[in-house]
């Protein structure tokens, strides 16, 4: 019902006004209010308690579904046609609406606490000359209120006035945009002057005209004319209403925008609702089965013309009915009564049903403990419940590298300094030791400025660093002078760094914590405290990295006056500038380095150089024409740069751990097994993406090829791709082939997969992405990349991520996940059938456009495997299940219908009519969707190929529609004429007649009610207690119930509605009646025992292997998964990979880092007091299932 | 980082919660299914075999009276709207076991229509006065009569009860006995003492009818029904409610009387019978036909031919399914380990 009911979701209430631009005047409350804008007051709610049920009941009855029902009531209440009591509809009816109605109520009882409490939050108002407390809904449009640090922004306002220099103001802008880097906005000079001054601030009379509310959270355009001067307005001085004001003692503003006018609610609401293919199939199907329907009725009409033409006009003698005049119109009379009748088949409470379904199965998400994160105390969450069984079909998952694969988090890991490699544990036999959260750590106590969370775990460091070996203090104050990292000092006194890249930050961090601790910069300085001492070095020059250099320098004046030039970059780049007396210690380094990457870690080389004055002086000259000159300025200073970097002396290498996110490589590995095509798209450089490709186990040393595609032109992509193709398949034809789409034709091309002779990968990079994405070559892309099995994407943009997944979705018919932490995942997660964010990292953005969230990209494996493959297994069980049992319901009336002149007779009693989807049936299916597993989770892991025949869309599918159809077709032919043969010309035991109406009826509609719940229990694998006692409740409830309605009392208090009286105890104790139950019901049953029993036999699917094995292996639970072993990865993959972007450089040196951050940097960059401090280092561990299950009893 | 402790958030590990619910995990294997086919097979067999031989001893006896072809006994009868005797005989020739059930048999007649079967009030019928005044919609046309007076019983089923009337002569010596018939029993329990009371009205039952009219084809009004019996009037009259209960299907049979009493309590001896028909009953119009059945019953009922061979049937099926089953299953058996 998922799309019915949002189909009337957000779009009430609100009223257009057209405003063509607002003019405000500060602290003139009467002008604004005649303007008649909306004051700070919110309102989500819809309804108020007078309001609920008429608008409830409004919103509800458009719905198709509902509409339907009233549809068959009114056809009911006409007496011509009406062929069932009313109450068969009104009673589902009105159990629908008032579910939905308690679920609205309740969610809009939400709402109103929620706004209530929003709207009761408390601000400082200036009103008459003073500061008043005033709730927010009493704001008005005009005023101006005082700000405090860490509140949140009122309402949209035009700052005024800072308590910061320069009329600076930071705001965290997480809730709207869901990055929690700090954003600064400066008021405008003129009324910065008037500071904290309330006078100044009542007597401020400037006049704002600016553009009417609107969605843009980055726009806005206004000017303010204040003493006859107009001033510009722009983005920059406007306070957006969902932002956090930080490290700001205070600040005023003028309310612009109040309420519903504001960015943050104009951007609310707007969520793109998504549907799952069961659902698409589903309409589908009910078209179909309304047309059917049409067909069967239409059938019996003719039919009962005919009959009326030669039956029913010469049976007038005992009945004179009204119409008979005209067959015809009978005909069409009985056309509707049968709608009536057959209406079961179109199931209307399926909607509830698979809604109802949905929410259960989306709780399990939210339950499960395997999926939350002590950690970070973060359960995983369905945010959306409507798309459980699209999890099960997965095909193509798009993933976020940063936040999601990795961690973001940079560990110091290994070094090596003048030829000896540290960072490793050896036992007392001089075995080496994997590493573990047990192994014992260094302790940094003997340094106070130590950060604690700094894990390291090699003492014969500390002891070199303590020792006072030159070439080691040369070592970590290189790192402690050469980067471009800030230090804050919190308000306890914390050292905290904000770098510009995690790795950075975490040399840094090395260094502080082996004593060389970087405290203070200046645009000409740097201090550290070395070793204890507080060292003060003069900042010359900084030899900014960029992509090309793959290096960055520091020329600094140490104490003595002496002049040193730091540098480090990538090994290769910084071994062709050492100078010739290094070449011994470059071997052993070089040996180091690859035993590093071959660990997929990133690693650097350092080395230095001492300058002579007079040398640099003369550089620094030519250094200053090159950074002023006009043409090629980046050309000119690389080339100046160049001549001061070499004939370095080498010092050594470092290696940083890109940490992956626990137990990525092993979910990988498993997903590909499922058969799920991973690509990664990311914002980084080829190489770190590769890197990364590499350590978790996306591309493998074993695939047979791995191609690049790194061109610069549209042709030379176009080629590359072709030549890929064709090397995956010689055979590949040079059109693509097309999927001929279904009846009801979608305009778009499917296209059909191809097969590959082995495994392959493809790493593009952001150039060719760009041409590949091209209208002319999309198609091209998308076969090569769908032939591959890993692909990775690099520097691509959040619009080219959508793209990415647009593409995919549209021309092939499968489903895709998009996974990603961060606020430039959001387009993919949201173009995605399935989005799912990465909760707890950078953020709330993704997690908030995501249908599903969870900590740890490791349980991915869990929500699709599990979750998402009993989701699907159940939703598709279900809907045959629900099929079948309807149809086998209504069929039955359609045979009957040529015996008894086609009037529209039922086959059934009315209130088994009423109560057979509602009460008799409903519950065992519910079970049956909520418990059932073909087999457990762990079997589940073991055999990830289980996973597959969702993605084939095995369960249910037009042919397995077909398939119930047919089903049905038998079975109510047997549910009809077994009953038929078996009483027709027969007597009871005492000599009665027995084929009267209502024997015939119970006779019938006790045996399909038996034969249902025979086909649900074959259908059911897991059966809980609980589906024990549906089943059997039902039965019960029904013969309870059946013998209760038919009884005395019943009839006496209800004559006219009970007319059934006494026939379920005279004529179930016939055994020529069980007889024939027992009968028909074998019939319908046993020759799908049969034909399941030899299919299992002859054609064995993967799941009823898995399901004999796990059968056979009871007594002996699952092997435990195999412990995954890192591989060595052999390839050397290093270099200063991992910088996203230019450094900081710039800004260190200029200085203007004390007056905001740069503007341009990417909002991307990990935090302020990087997560480094907040975690300690994980170290590898497998995930194995014992670890967890066993947590619950160590509680 | 947070407190270990503090896992405020942490989902309850509840069987429920973790999908961790004990159960009960069948499959179809062969150890089941196929010993499950040979025991339902026997079964079905068995209950086949014992339905089979009782139904062969019950003895049936019908005759079509309806007098369409000429020649037939009622040929000249067809005509219902003058009053009409005609005669059947038949004779046994051994004992037609007793209890004898005598039932009238109709077909081609659609008692099972929908606008039929709704056309009667069951409150009236139920001896509530107020729906005498006011006969519930359903019965139009037969709601009230021409003079706008309620017609009670109202509607098509009251309207269209079967009036021929049986008498049955046992020849004896050539002169004609007849044969006790007993009709009373003849509905059912619940029907005759809750579903149909006649109304509680002071002074006679006829009172109760004042200002209602009969039904428009019956000769005489309810509360007249039985003119031999006063206590069987009303709605309380065993052939009215054997009436009413209306036939699922369009040829049905309908308990007439059945013969306990006196020399044939045991059953009809062999011999000449001669049966007697008042022939009222209009069905040529719509190509109905009319018979009168005598049967005795067992414990499984009537006569029925059709359960026991579709017992036996389904059961050879059955034993053949699971031979064919274990073939299959020894020769193509999935292998377990390929996977």
């Amino acid at each position: 019902m998922g799309s019915l009911l949002s189909s009337f979701g957000l779009n009430c209430g609100k009223e257009e006004v057209n405003e063509e631009e607002r003019h405000i005047r500060a602290n003139d409350r009467a002008f604004n209010l005649s303007r008649h804008y909306a004051n700070n007051a919110i309102k989500t709610s819809k309804y108020n308690i007078f309001t609920f049920l008429p608008l409830n009941l409004f919103e509800q009855l458009q719905r198709l579904a509902n509409a339907y029902f009233i549809f068959l009531l009114i056809l009911q209440l006409i007496p011509q046609i009406s062929s069932l009591s009313w109450f068969t509809t009104v009673v589902p009816l009105v159990l629908v609406l008032s579910i939905t109605a308690a679920k609205d109520g309740t969610d809009d009882y939400n709402r109103h606490k929620s706004d209530k409490q929003v709207n009761n939050r408390e601000v400082e108002v200036l009103i008459d000359g003073q500061l008043k407390k005033e709730k927010w809904m009493n704001v008005q449009v005009g005023d101006i209120i005082k700000l405090e640090t860490d509140e949140f922004v009122t309402a949209d306002l035009l700052l005024l006035s800072s308590s910061e220099p320069l009329n600076l103001v930071y705001v965290e802008t997480a809730e709207l945009d869901g990055e929690t880097n700090l954003k600064v906005k400066q008021a405008l000079t003129v009324t910065g002057e008037i500071g904290d001054s309330i006078e100044n601030l009542a007597a401020f009379d400037g006049e704002v005209h600016c553009e009417p509310p609107n969605n843009h959270l980055d726009k806005f355009k206004g000017t303010l004319t204040l003493n006859g001067e107009v001033h510009s307005l722009d983005n920059d001085k406007i306070l957006l209403r969902g932002c956090t004001l930080r490290n700001t003692e205070w600040c005023f503003g003028m309310v612009i925008f109040g309420g519903p006018d504001t960015k943050l609610m104009q951007n609310s609401g707007k969520t793109k609702f998504k549907r799952t293919s069961v659902d698409h199939l589903m309409n589908l199907l009910v078209l179909c089965i309304i047309g059917m329907l049409a067909l069967l009725c239409t059938v019996l009409a003719i039919g009962n013309t005919i009959w009326e033409t030669t039956e029913g006009s010469s049976f007038t003698v005992f009945l004179p009915s009204t119409d008979s005049s005209d067959p015809v119109l009978s005909g069409f009379l009985t056309f509707w009564s049968y709608v009536i009748i057959l209406n079961t088949v179109v199931p209307i409470s399926l909607y509830v049903s698979v809604e109802m379904i949905r929410l259960g199965n989306s709780f399990y998400i939210n339950w499960d403990r395997k999926m939350y994160y002590p950690r970070k105390d973060t359960p995983a969450q369905a945010r959306t419940t409507t798309l459980n069984e699209e999890l099960g079909q997965i095909k193509y998952i798009f993933s976020d590298k940063t936040g999601t694969l990795t961690q973001n988090i940079m560990t110091f890991n290994r070094c090596s300094i003048n030829g000896k490699s540290y960072g490793e544990v050896f036992d007392f036999s001089g075995q080496r030791m994997e590493i573990t959260e047990k192994t014992e750590k260094v302790d940094f106590s003997w340094n106070p400025l130590a950060d604690p969370k700094f894990a390291f775990h090699d003492h014969s460091l500390v002891e070199t660093v303590k020792l006072g070996t030159p070439e080691v203090h040369a070592f970590f104050r290189l790192l402690a002078l050469c980067h471009t990292v800030m230090p804050e000092e919190k308000k306890d006194g914390q050292l905290a760094y904000q770098a510009q890249s995690p790795d950075e930050g975490a040399l840094v961090l090395a260094a502080r914590n082996f004593g060389f601790v970087f405290r203070e910069r200046t645009p000409e300085s740097i201090s550290v405290v070395e070793m204890g001492e507080h060292t003060t070095y003069e900042l010359l020059a900084v030899l900014d990295f960029n992509n090309v250099r793959k290096r960055m320098s520091v020329i600094v004046r140490n104490p003595e006056g002496k002049l040193y030039l730091y540098c480090k970059g990538a090994d290769t780049i910084i071994y062709e500038r050492l100078h010739p007396s290094c070449t011994k210690l470059m071997e052993v380094t070089s040996e180091h380095l690859s035993e590093y990457a071959g660990e997929g870690l990133r690693t650097l080389a350092l080395a230095y150089k001492e300058i002579d004055e007079g040398y640099f002086e003369e550089w620094r000259h030519r250094h200053y024409v090159a950074s002023t000159a006009m043409d090629n300025r980046e050309e000119q200073l690389d080339a100046v740069y160049e001549e001061i970097e070499k004939d370095l002396q080498l010092l050594g290498a470092t290696a940083v751990e890109d940490k992956l996110q626990d137990g990525v490589p092993q979910t990988i590995e498993q997903l590909a097994k499922a058969d799920i095509k991973i690509w990664v798209l990311t914002g980084d450089k080829q190489e770190t993406a590769e890197n990364i490709g590499y350590s978790c186990n996306l591309l493998r040393e074993e695939m047979a090829e791995v191609f690049i595609v790194a061109s610069n032109s549209p042709e030379e992509v176009r080629e590359e791709l072709r030549n890929a193709r064709k090397k995956m398949n010689p055979r590949s034809g040079d059109e693509p082939t097309f999927i001929k789409s279904g009846i009801l034709g979608k305009r778009s091309q499917v296209m059909q997969e191809e097969e590959t002779d082995g495994e392959y990968a493809m790493v593009i990079n952001g150039h060719s992405l760009a041409f590949a994405l091209q209208k002319d070559m999309e198609m091209e892309f998308l076969r090569t990349a769908c032939m591959c099995q890993t692909v990775i994407c690099c520097r691509v943009t959040p619009l080219q991520k959508a793209q990415v997944v647009e593409l995919v979705k549209k021309h092939k018919k499968v489903v895709t996940l998009a996974i990603g932490d961060g606020a430039n995942d959001v387009s993919m997660i949201k173009a995605a059938h399935i989005g799912v964010g990465i909760s707890g990292q950078e953020g709330m953005q993704a997690v908030l456009s995501s249908d599903f969230s969870f900590a740890q990209f490791r349980y991915l494996q869990r929500l699709l495997l599990v979750h998402g493959r009993w989701s699907y297994l159940r939703m598709c069980k279900f809907l045959r299940y629900f099929f079948y049992k309807n149809f086998t319901f209504t069929f039955v009336h359609f045979w009957y219908g040529f015996f008894c002149g086609f009037s529209a007779q039922t086959v059934y009693d009315q209130w088994f009519i009423t109560l057979y989807n509602l009460v008799y049936t409903a519950l065992p299916v519910l079970a049956l969707a909520l418990f059932d597993q073909d087999v457990n989770d762990r079997w589940s892991f073991q055999y990830p190929q289980l996973y597959s025949p969702g993605q084939l869309n095995m369960y249910f599918n037009k042919k397995v529609f077909l398939r119930i159809l047919l089903q049905s077709c038998y079975c109510s032919l047997i549910l009809f004429f077994i009953p038929y043969a078996c009483v027709h010309d027969t007597v009871r035991d005492d000599g009665k007649d027995i084929a009267d109406y209502q024997s015939f009826a119970l006779l019938a509609q006790t045996s399909l009610l038996i034969t249902v719940n025979i086909q649900m229990a074959l259908d059911t694998y897991y059966w809980t207690a609980v589906n024990h006692f549906f089943l059997w409740g039902s039965m019960s409830v029904y013969f309870a119930v059946t013998f209760t309605m038919y009884s005395n009392g019943m009839f006496l208090i209800f004559t006219s509605s009970f007319p059934f009286i006494g026939t379920a105890r005279n004529s179930l104790n016939q055994p020529n009646m069980w007889l024939t139950m027992f009968l028909s019901t074998m019939l319908c049953t046993l020759p799908v025992v049969a034909y399941r029993f030899l299919f299992i036999q002859l054609y064995p699917t993967i799941n009823d292997k898995v399901r004999h094995k796990a059968r056979q292996a009871k007594a002996a639970p699952p092997p435990t998964p195999r412990r995954f072993t890192r591989r060595r990865i052999s390839t050397r993959r290093s270099g200063y990979a991992f910088s996203h972007a230019r450094g900081y450089g710039d800004l260190v040196t200029s200085g203007r880092f004390l007056l905001r951050p740069k503007r341009t940097r990417p909002a991307l960059f990990p935090v302020v007091d990087s997560p480094v401090t907040s975690t300690t280092p994980q170290t590898y561990r497998t995930i194995t299932e014992e670890d967890e299950s066993r947590s619950p009893t160590s509680e | 980082m947070k407190n270990e402790g503090e896992m405020a958030n942490r989902p309850d590990n509840t069987a429920f919660t973790q999908q961790r619910l004990p159960a009960w995990q069948p499959v179809l294997s062969a150890g089941i299914v196929i010993p499950g086919f040979v025991l339902i097979g026997l079964a079905f067999i068995g209950i086949g075999v014992a339905l089979f031989v009782t139904s062969q001893k019950i003895q049936v006896l019908e005759t079509d009276y309806t007098g369409a072809e000429q020649g037939s006994p009622c040929y000249d009868c067809r005509d219902t709207s003058v009053p009409c005797v005609c005669r059947v005989n038949f004779s046994l020739s051994k004992l037609f076991e007793g209890p004898v059930f005598f039932y009238y048999g109709l077909s081609n007649y659609f008692q099972n229509y929908r606008q039929y079967g709704s056309s009667r009030d069951d409150d009236q019928l139920s001896g509530y006065t107020s729906a005498f005044t006011s006969p519930s919609e359903t019965c139009a046309p037969y709601q009230y009569n021409s003079q706008k007076k309620p017609i009670v019983p109202c509607g098509s089923v009251a309207n269209s009860m079967f009036n021929d009337s049986f008498k049955l002569y046992h020849v004896v010596n050539g002169q004609p006995r007849p044969v006790p018939l007993d009709g009373k029993g003849i509905a059912w329990w619940t029907d005759y003492n809750i579903k149909y009371r006649n109304p509680t009205v002071n002074g006679t039952l006829a009172s109760a009818f004042a200002d209602t009219v009969k039904p428009i084809n019956w000769p005489r009004p309810a509360y007249d029904l039985d003119t031999t019996d006063p206590s069987n009037n009303g709605f309380q009259n065993q052939d009215f409610i054997v009436w009413m209960r209306r036939a699922a299907l369009p040829n049905f049979r309908k308990l007439y009387r059945r013969i306990t009493e006196g020399d044939y309590a045991n059953g009809l001896p062999a011999g000449n019978y001669t049966l007697e028909i008042t022939y009222n009953y209009p069905v040529l119009a719509f190509d109905g036909r009319k018979k009168v059945v005598f049967s005795n019953v067992s414990w499984m009922g009537g006569k029925n031919q059709f359960l026991g061979i579709a017992y036996l049937v389904i059961g050879s099926l059955c034993i053949v399914m699971s031979v064919v089953m274990l073939i299959v299953y020894a020769k193509y058996k999935f292998p377990e380990d390929e996977l």
